[in-house]
């Protein structure tokens, strides 16, 4: 594939050539990702072009047959989720995974507990409630997220809100990258723009973010660029103010391929399903209405 | 596509802010029990003349020691979700194999101690491997421990009582006075685990991931905790304090008896559930269970002064468990 990467700036995450097969399904084909610095990157693609299997392995949840990773330029091989995010990578699941029952500074410090110093840490493993929930005030209003109590239990918070602690957690801990699957789809108009706001709050501190999204409005709203994943291959990164909407699920679906000669002129492959999505012959959007 | 941009909440974040100690040290669900814990109380001192003495509250809290101790290490397993029907029988098996090597002479009383409550700790041991290694269900493999332990305490002490224990086995069933009131060694035991598990769930990170390991084990596994590994120190944890809970029970009873302990698993049960612990994991308190095993023990010993028969105590400590896990159902509900 042709070279799509700025490249003045090197890539924080990098992977060629990934193959993952599960029995006699393929899963990744040969896939490539590159993530820039400071950017929001999103993940689109069918149900089955690999854009889960490509996350998995990016976050250290599976791993690949085949293909190579590096961050910051360097190789390297994930095990499992905690190998990743020891170095960095966050990853915010579509369920949030946060302990309900448990308060919000307590989510945050999950897994990552502060002790006390002296002989009440070392000896007595005491915890430092304090400076954990001081921690915690400060990550949430760095990111703006307003709560009246770090103190209450994450359940009694709305469905944004608990998206916001567990976006914060990771925020907190991931000093490389930010992937975030879905993050949108279970919550209403309001709250998805509160969470839209804070993956651009996030980028604006310098934390590139992978976002993974079925929500087309959503992804043109905040991509700095779209990774477009078709069949197990990454088959196009393109910026969202150079295509419509319609032209980026005509290449998903593929009924339209982009060539890279032309600047920016899609080709369209597959005549009748791309006027079934609004395209014209040479990649016009005909049907502005697509767009809502 | 939609290009405004939604402004952020205009609640802004407080700085961090502490519970009042009495909050932080009685969590909301213990304050129900408390509540309960109090009124029988009232109830029984007006009903009765020798209910309020300090006398009869040494009496009680002799009564609720051993099974109050059981309920510790059952309260670590609830709160991970699971449920431990065999403590009962692991603690009566490990009260055997103390006695009975302490009384054969060949073992000093302290070895003798110690090696019935690593056995106890083993039967832990053994059903946190089940549980966490074979993923079964923890009230099949307590069912099956149960039975095993029933099954070897009746096997090893031949179906005989073990007595002319030495000093050591029964120094905590003897007294001291404060003022007017005689406290034994065995209560203070109690009463210092109960404060050792409370530090170590509420103040410990280790504490932390129980809860969470009993809240949601996927999200506890994916911010790293490996809850397999907390699963297996909270079953053996639990072993351990069912061989001083042995301990006790030897102290208490002077005697080694292979047909003790029979119903103080569900006994430390509903210590737990009175206790307002959830049986579905994450949520409680070890306070609360010293509160729900004071609960059972003031409504059994209230109704004993009150003449009331002790198959009535069953039958009203049953509806009381049956009261406390329908408050915890309903509280629930609005949350999921």
């Amino acid at each position: 594939m042709s070279s799509d990467i700025d490249p003045t700036a090197g890539p924080i995450l990098t992977a060629r050539g990934l193959v993952k097969r599960y029995g006699h399904v393929t899963a990744l084909d040969g896939a490539d990702f590159d993530l820039l610095p400071g950017e929001v990157l999103a993940v689109i693609g069918d149900n089955g072009a690999g854009k889960s299997t490509l996350i998995k392995i990016l976050t250290g949840a599976e791993q690949p047959d085949a293909g190579q990773i590096t961050l910051d330029g360097a190789p390297v091989r994930f095990r499992n989720p905690l190998d990743a995010r020891r170095h960095g990578i966050e990853t915010v699941y579509q369920d949030l995974a946060v302990a309900p029952a448990l308060d919000i500074a307590s989510n945050l410090f999950l897994g990552r507990e502060v002790r006390r110093r002296g002989p009440l840490g070392t000896v007595l493993r005491m915890l430092d409630k304090p400076r954990m929930r001081t921690e915690s005030a400060r990550h949430m209003a760095e990111l703006r997220i307003g709560l009246r109590s770090l103190t209450q239990p994450v359940e009694n918070l709305s469905g944004g809100q608990r998206q916001g602690v567990a976006v914060a957690r990771a925020a907190a801990w991931g000093n490389h990258v930010l992937v975030m699957d879905e993050p949108t789809a279970a919550l209403g108009v309001k709250e998805s723009g509160q969470v839209l706001d804070l993956i651009r709050r996030i980028r604006d501190r310098g934390l590139p973010v992978v976002l993974i999204s079925h929500n087309m409005p959503h992804v043109f709203e905040i991509a700095d660029r779209i990774h477009i994943q078709r069949l197990g291959r990454r088959v196009g990164v393109v910026k969202p103010g150079d295509y419509s909407m319609a032209e980026v699920v005509s290449v998903m679906t593929g009924a339209m391929t982009l060539d890279y000669g032309e600047a920016h002129q899609p080709l369209v492959v597959d005549q009748a399903a791309a006027s079934a999505v609004g395209i014209g012959p040479r990649g016009e959007a005909t049907a502005p209405g697509d767009e809502g | 596509m939609s290009t405004t941009t939604v402004a952020a909440p205009d609640t802004v974040t407080q700085g961090p802010e502490a519970a009042p100690l009495w909050r932080r040290l009685l969590s909301v669900s213990t304050l129900e029990p408390l509540a309960a814990l109090v009124l029988a109380s009232v109830f029984f001192a007006i009903r009765t003349d020798t209910f309020f003495t300090p006398g009869n509250f040494s009496l009680i809290i002799q009564q609720v020691m051993v099974v109050g101790t059981l309920a510790i290490g059952q309260t670590l397993i609830i709160l991970t979700a699971g449920i431990d029907l065999s403590n009962g029988a692991i603690m009566a098996f490990g009260t055997i194999v103390m006695t009975k090597l302490a009384v054969g002479g060949s073992v000093p009383p302290a070895l003798a101690i110690l090696i019935g409550i690593l056995v106890c700790a083993g039967f832990g041991l053994a059903n946190g491997l089940l549980v966490t290694r074979i993923s079964l269900p923890p009230f099949i493999v307590t069912l099956g421990m149960l039975n095993i332990a029933f099954a070897l305490t009746h096997i090893y002490s031949n179906e005989q009582t073990v007595s002319n224990l030495p000093r050591l086995l029964t120094v905590l069933g003897e007294t001291f006075t404060v003022g007017a009131t005689d406290v034994t060694y065995g209560s203070i035991v109690t009463i210092a685990l109960f404060l050792i598990f409370a530090y170590v769930l509420g103040q410990t990170g280790w504490g932390r991931h129980v809860y969470a390991t009993g809240n949601n084990p996927e999200a506890a596994r994916l911010t790293g905790i490996a809850t397999k590994r907390v699963l297996l120190s909270v079953y053996t944890v639990a072993g351990v304090i069912y061989g001083i809970a042995g301990l006790l029970l030897v102290a208490r009873t002077s005697v080694g008896d292979p047909q003790a302990g029979q119903t103080d698993n569900l006994d430390s049960i509903t210590a737990v559930v009175l206790g307002g612990t959830s049986l579905f994991g994450g949520r409680g308190a070890v306070l609360g269970t010293l509160i729900g095993a004071l609960i059972v023990g003031i409504f059994r010993n209230g109704l004993q002064l009150m003449g009331v028969a002790s198959i009535y105590q069953t039958l009203i400590t049953g509806i009381l468990v049956i009261l406390a896990v329908t408050v915890d159902k309903l509280s629930r509900r609005g949350n999921r």
